[in-house]
């Protein structure tokens, strides 16, 4: 006899109101091999597993079935449990009747049919579960932050003061991100500078931080625990060891490109550093735009250069390093309206500008020293139109997700304008003005009361007419068409993921979601933590947030690494692959398959007499490297390789259940 | 083998699709599809396996004989899978494992393979709806 025990969970209503649970149970009663069979309404709650406690001592179960929600939910919370029970924890099989009956079927007697069909497969599948033990691997003690924006530097920050050696890279020259772009913070409006570049410096000057700038991951193998990451520095072509910042060769350069940092308003020399708070604040060259490395003439940074740092020859390189815990900080990109929005002139218009490029205009260290004036002539605007929602929540566009802070921003912008041009007049065409956070509604409000005059409707089109730009849209309040002549218009635009995040992520086994967003293991109950073990999301590389947000996820982020990393060794499940060398015939197929090189051929002495002596191939098994996936149980052709856990007779069995 | 007088549909009843589903791709997709309410018919039985390249092809004929009246197997998309390269061998296995199935009389339209990735919850829904408009369509043969 199994002694199979079947424990059907209601999950609250969320599976009873669709699913009979009863007859589910009265069914499972009836399977060869189970010899007990109970609902309960909570059956992952406190009472929930003391009942299947008390019902495995009662009873004498020796393998257990649980119908509840997948398996990737709570499988670890009842092997947890078995553990306290004397019954091996992998003589454990869930059927999952929520997720895939419950939630997704309507009628009570298909899914009832459904539910009891996924039992039967798992008792026929426990029946043939074998005990197994998990073994442990050592772990390394050092994290990897991927991105170093705000949300990167507090994870590392966070890391770091855990006691941990963290490796932050940045695949930008400096450190800093989108934070140190932007002039004040809503709703406080405290410097952005003044607030992240201190935190830029503990960085630099953390004795377990070590910084990466100019760096991708160009590969990464292994898993959670010890990850080897290929990382790819780029050439620099400044020696950065001697280099003391001392900004000659930007001075002398006499290449000018427009800055990216400034969003196009100003230009910047082919050596710089990417802004004058910069961390490291050393200049690299540009190799696009450097007159010595595209063709062959200047050289005058290295004239210039008191200490001899320029290198010329210096090569983009790869080394590997291996890290315990990753987190990924990869942030997030503004969507280029330029492309999608021909009737805001797709660029056309100077003075049309988008949201980050008004942050430039407005920082008292951008271009203009703080100065709001129109990019085409200087000049001060008089009437500034503001444009929420721009690629965001635009199913159209490809964009239906909601960018979350430029609500907020789009106030602080009025503000700005009101505070910094006496008598400025400010319209912000809106769809809805969402304002969730503390303090928030509040300063949306006060920006009304300052004199902001709030549209709601989308801007249909934006055209010149006698040096201005004409802003036509709907008031769907008043329901006419209404237009406002400009000085300057600014695009409140979408934020999109990160270019090259999606592609990051996968090379660490994480994915994105539909829109490009890194996926989160679980909406709402892991929201910090990924698919892929040992990977974890900082900021706004999961999803659209604001600052306090992204500080608040990336010390997430964190505290899962430092649990990690605290632990000196962790335990890897035991559903490998073994060989039954007695089946063996060492043909060596199975070593080719395996994408881990888990698999070898070693001599087997099978038989050893006084003259004569037998020896043959089999397969081994390296049980550190092996990590379950089974692929070489199907080249096998004598059937000697087996995946515990998922063995050929378990699936067989499952499948035969459906139809006896 | 026959097959096609032993399956469901045969016996005027609706018809039974196993699904072979990835753990850590499309059996987390089907988990979305769930959270998300997403309906789709309730012929599908899901078989979880570690990854689409577990699937020997005995699994596939075990099921036509046992009464399958459509079998898919489903992972990662390629180049992203968990064990950087299962789903290779799944998909060389797929093409033999039309033929095969021809050669046993089984129509190769009972039989199909799709990529589902973890956040493609809607396009597991489609897929299994679609396939088991087929599979309704075939009847009985």
């Amino acid at each position: 006899m199994s002694r199979i025990g079947v424990f059907v969970c209601h999950c609250g209503t969320n599976l009873a109101s669709v699913v009979d649970v009863e007859k589910v149970a009265a069914a499972a009663r009836e399977l060869p091999g189970v010899s007990y069979a109970a609902e309960y309404k909570y059956m992952c709650s406190e009472p929930g597993q003391q009942m299947i406690l008390d019902a495995i001592a009662e009873h004498g179960l020796k393998r257990i079935v649980i119908a509840s929600c997948s398996p990737r939910m709570h499988e670890t919370t009842f092997r947890k449990m078995l553990k306290k029970s004397g019954v091996n924890e992998y003589l454990l099989e869930i059927a999952n009747i929520r997720e895939q009956v419950s939630w997704v079927h309507t009628d009570s007697g298909v899914a009832t049919e459904k539910a009891v069909d996924l039992v039967r497969m798992a008792v026929a599948k426990v029946a043939k579960d074998e005990p197994l033990k998990a073994s442990s691997i050592p772990i390394t003690k050092r994290a990897l932050v991927v991105g170093g924006g705000i949300a990167g530097i507090q994870a590392a920050l966070d890391i770091a003061d855990a006691g941990h050696e963290v490796w932050l890279l940045e695949r930008e020259p400096s450190i800093g991100g989108r934070m140190v772009m932007l002039d004040k913070t809503f709703p406080t409006l405290d410097c952005s500078a003044c607030i992240s570049t201190p935190k830029m410096v503990d960085m630099s000057a953390h004795p377990n931080i070590k910084l990466l700038t100019s760096c991708e991951v160009a590969a990464v193998r292994g898993y959670i625990g010890n990850f080897t990451v290929t990382i790819r520095q780029k050439a620099k072509y400044v020696n950065q060891d001697i280099c003391t910042g001392c900004g000659n060769c930007e001075e002398k350069c006499p290449v000018k490109v427009k800055s990216d940092f400034n969003k196009g308003l100003s230009d910047r020399p082919a050596i710089y550093r990417l802004f004058p708070q910069a961390v490291p604040a050393k200049p690299v060259i540009d190799r696009a735009h450097c007159l010595k490395l595209t063709k062959d003439r200047c050289g005058l940074c290295e004239k210039v250069c008191p200490l001899g740092c320029i290198d010329y020859a210096d090569e983009d390189r790869e080394y590997d390093e291996t890290f315990g815990a990753v987190v990924l900080a990869t942030g997030y990109g503004l969507c280029d309206w330029t492309a999608m929005y021909d009737e805001y002139g797709a660029g056309r218009f100077a003075d049309v500008i988008d949201g980050l490029a008004f942050e430039r205009l407005v920082n008292a260290s951008g271009p203009t020293e703080g100065h709001i004036v129109r990019p085409s002539d200087g000049a001060e605007p008089k009437t500034v139109v503001l444009v929420k929602c721009v690629g965001s929540r635009d199913p159209k566009k490809g964009k239906p997700w909601c960018s979350r802070a430029c609500c907020m921003y789009a106030a602080k912008h009025a503000h700005q304008i009101l505070e910094k041009i006496p008598g400025a007049r400010v319209f912000v065409f809106y769809i809805d003005v969402r304002t969730p956070g503390k303090n928030y509604e509040e300063f949306y409000d006060q920006t009304r009361k300052d004199g902001a005059v709030y549209v709601r409707g989308r801007v249909s089109r934006i055209y010149k007419e006698g040096g201005r730009l004409i802003c036509q849209g709907e008031d769907s309040l008043l329901g006419k068409q209404v237009r406002v002549a400009a000085d300057l218009v600014v695009l409140e635009t979408a934020m999109e993921p990160a270019a090259g995040a999606r592609e990051t992520a996968a090379l660490f086994g994480a994915s994105a979601d539909a829109n490009g967003w890194l996926q989160e293991a679980h909406p709402k109950l892991r929201p910090v933590e990924t698919q892929a073990g040992g990977v974890f999301l900082a900021g706004t590389c999961q999803g659209p947030k604001d600052i306090p947000d992204t500080v608040a996820q990336a010390s997430g982020a964190a505290a899962k690494a430092i649990g990690l990393l605290n632990k000196d060794e962790m335990e890897t499940s035991p559903m490998i692959v073994a060989v039954d060398e007695a089946k063996c015939s060492g043909c060596g197929a199975c070593v080719d398959i395996c994408p881990f090189g888990a698999l070898s051929l070693e001599i087997l002495t099978a038989r050893e007499g006084r003259w004569e002596r037998a020896e043959r191939f089999v397969c081994k098994v390296n049980a550190g490297l092996c990590q379950g996936c089974g692929a070489c149980t199907v080249a096998c052709r004598t059937g000697a390789i087996d995946l515990r856990g998922f063995r050929n007779v378990q699936i067989l069995e499952e499948i035969d259940a459906l139809w006896t | 083998m026959d097959v096609a007088n032993r399956t469901n549909t045969a016996a005027g009843g609706e018809p039974k699709i196993l699904a072979f589903c990835c753990n850590w791709c499309t059996y987390t997709g089907a988990d979305l599809a769930g959270l998300n309410r997403m309906k789709y018919p309730a012929n599908v039985r899901v078989v979880r396996v570690p990854c689409s390249g577990r699937v020997n092809p005995q699994f596939i004929l075990r099921a036509f004989a046992r009464g399958a009246d459509g079998v898919v197997v489903c992972g990662c998309h390629p180049g992203d899978c968990h064990y950087a390269t299962g789903n290779f061998f799944t998909r060389r296995r797929f093409m033999l494992m039309r033929g095969l199935l021809e050669f046993n009389g089984i129509d190769p339209r009972r039989f199909h393979a799709r990529w589902i990735s973890g956040s493609e919850a809607a396009k597991f829904r489609d897929f299994v709806s679609e396939v088991c408009a087929i599979v309704k369509g075939l009847g009985h043969e």
